[in-house]
């Protein structure tokens, strides 16, 4: 049974700009939460107690920064970074500043990520690098980040997927895509069919980004040939 | 050369504040040309000796000089440069899993920023060397241990180093692998003129291609010297012990009282069993023996089983007491 309601979304085209704003929210969100939470994740894995340049204060410093901000709950935080958001894109509303959260959430995410894929490199793969007298940030470059890389892209899309997530649950302070039209229409309007469609929808975007990101990963990934 | 004087190594204790000597007041000279071999038991502290070389691992105490260069007066720098010149394979290949065996050898090329064309030339000489021409494009993931340790000999080779530190490079290796591995390294050494330090637990890795030999044993060398030398006569326990084959017994055995004679450089050519059986006239069960004649000396363990009667038993101990003083009698 369709509502009118419904029906009357598809064809002012709300809810194909619901789809396209949870897409592009997501994608450019994680985009930019890598550019901060790949180098962080590095920083953590190198200069951790084993890695190829220990730095004790550093690491311990970034460690306790990354876990407060991850152990806030993402609709909290939320909240508390209205005031960031206004600060770097002008408005605390919107979509623009449903980035800013999302990437101030899932930056910290990411460097973990990525710091325990650098971290399953094969110490001994790294040895032999300095052993053929590998300058540290070579290390990184020519070593950890290209042995790394199936683990790095099966990361990005668990951080993506996850922060598809997020971007549902900014929808409730002012976010716009699928998440707020599951809200404003389906939940506080009653329309329970809008809401299952908006369910639907995200479930079928997760499943198409954890697809072709596996594929990519299992492309990429050299150790399975045979 | 590589000299290495004084040195010690000793790592802070997981648990509580103490120290772990891993390596204790270490001299040794490696000679240009030469291959040396350091055998030892595993944890004797013979990695982290090899780990010294080149610094991967920074003594604690004394000096390693490669060439008469004190590495540990080197800058971060300095080093990187001078370990170009020493290659180094490992147990575990170590090779870069997402590259091909050609991208590997090159590796270390990039590195010094060698022109492309030239690099590629460099490795595919070095991998004709190794015999993998044909497989250049493959990962290693689709090749056999021995051929993967090809591989990291063709990339530690590609510098042109002098110097190739192999760290238990056969140890995963079976014994045909093994053999085809240490003689390419043997190869290496004598067309190129590379100086190759081995690491290994083996003594037949010792007796197919080292010239000198040190042993070690609990952080110490206890013995060093040519190969023959050390072979026919070991002096230390533990060199001993490593050239003596042991005797391994399944425990499955049946009972029955046993005795283990020890051939310690006692002429190979006195029959023993065979004299011992004919004297007291008591049957024995050879129930294991793997003994090695080196120069006209009988090296190894014969494990024997008497009969139940304990008669014969005391005949056979007193006939051997007499005779041949060096046996165990076990339960």
């Amino acid at each position: 049974m369709i509502s009118d309601m419904l029906k009357q979304l598809w064809e002012q085209g709300i809810l194909q700009t619901g789809i396209w704003e949870t897409v592009y929210m997501t994608l450019l969100s994680t985009l930019i939460a890598y550019g901060l939470g790949l180098p962080l994740g590095v920083i953590l894995a190198v200069t951790d107690k084993g890695g190829i340049k220990p730095v004790a204060w550093l690491n311990k410093v970034l460690g306790v920064i990354v876990n407060i901000l991850r152990s806030i709950p993402f609709i909290v935080l939320m909240v508390a970074m209205l005031p960031l958001a206004k600060l770097i894109v002008g408005t605390s509303m919107g979509n623009k500043a449903m980035v800013v959260m999302l990437v101030v959430a899932a930056a910290p995410y990411v460097a973990r990520m990525v710091e325990s894929s650098l971290k399953e490199v094969n110490p001994g793969v790294i040895e032999a690098a300095q052993a053929m007298g590998t300058p540290n940030f070579k290390i990184i470059t020519k070593v950890l980040l290209p042995e790394a890389k199936p683990a790095l892209i099966v990361g990005a899309v668990i951080s993506t997927v996850t922060i598809l997530g997020y971007s549902a649950m900014a929808s409730t302070i002012g976010g716009g895509g699928l998440g707020s039209i599951a809200i404003v229409y389906g939940y506080q309007r009653f329309k329970d069919d809008i809401t299952w469609v908006c369910v639907i929808l995200m479930v079928i975007i997760v499943q198409v980004l954890q697809e072709v990101g596996m594929f990519i990963a299992r492309k990429t990934d050299k150790r399975t040939h045979q | 050369m590589i000299e290495i004087k004084h040195l010690n190594k000793t790592f802070p204790s997981r648990h509580g504040s103490g120290e772990i000597v891993a390596l204790d007041d270490i001299n040794l000279t490696v000679r240009d040309g030469e291959i040396f071999g350091i055998i030892g038991l595993s944890g004797a502290g013979k990695s982290t000796l090899v780990r010294c070389m080149n610094l991967l691992e920074r003594p604690t105490a004394g000096e390693v000089l490669i060439d008469g260069q004190d590495l540990m007066a080197l800058s971060h720098k300095e080093l990187l440069a001078v370990r170009r010149n020493i290659g180094m394979i490992f147990q575990s290949y170590n090779l870069l899993e997402q590259r091909t065996v050609l991208r590997n050898v090159l590796y270390p090329l990039e590195l010094i920023d060698t022109p492309k064309d030239k690099a590629v030339a460099r490795a595919m000489k070095l991998l004709e060397l190794v015999g993998l021409a044909d497989r250049k494009d493959s990962y290693p993931s689709q090749l056999s241990g021995g051929q993967k340790q090809r591989v990291a000999i063709a990339r530690a080779l590609a510098t042109e180093p002098h110097y190739l530190l192999c760290d238990e490079a056969t140890s995963a290796l079976d014994p045909n692998t093994t053999a085809a591995i240490l003689e390419l390294l043997q190869t290496i050494n004598r067309t190129m003129g590379v100086t190759v330090v081995v690491i290994t637990h083996e003594m037949t890795v010792i007796d197919k291609i080292c010239h000198r030999v040190a042993v070690i044993d609990k952080s110490h060398i206890v013995e060093i010297g040519s190969v023959d030398e050390v072979f026919a006569n070991p002096q230390s326990e533990r060199a001993k012990e490593l050239i003596l084959p042991r005797v391994k017994v399944a425990s499955s055995i049946e009972s029955g009282r046993r005795i283990r004679l020890v051939f310690n450089g006692e002429s190979s050519t006195k029959p023993v069993v065979s004299s011992l059986v004919l004297e007291c006239g008591v049957p024995v069960n050879i129930m294991a023996a793997d003994t090695k004649d080196i120069g006209g000396k009988a090296y190894g363990q014969i494990l024997l089983e008497l009969p139940p009667e304990e008669r014969q038993v005391q005949r056979v101990l007193a006939w051997l007491d007499h005779n041949f003083p060096s046996y165990n009698l076990e339960v």
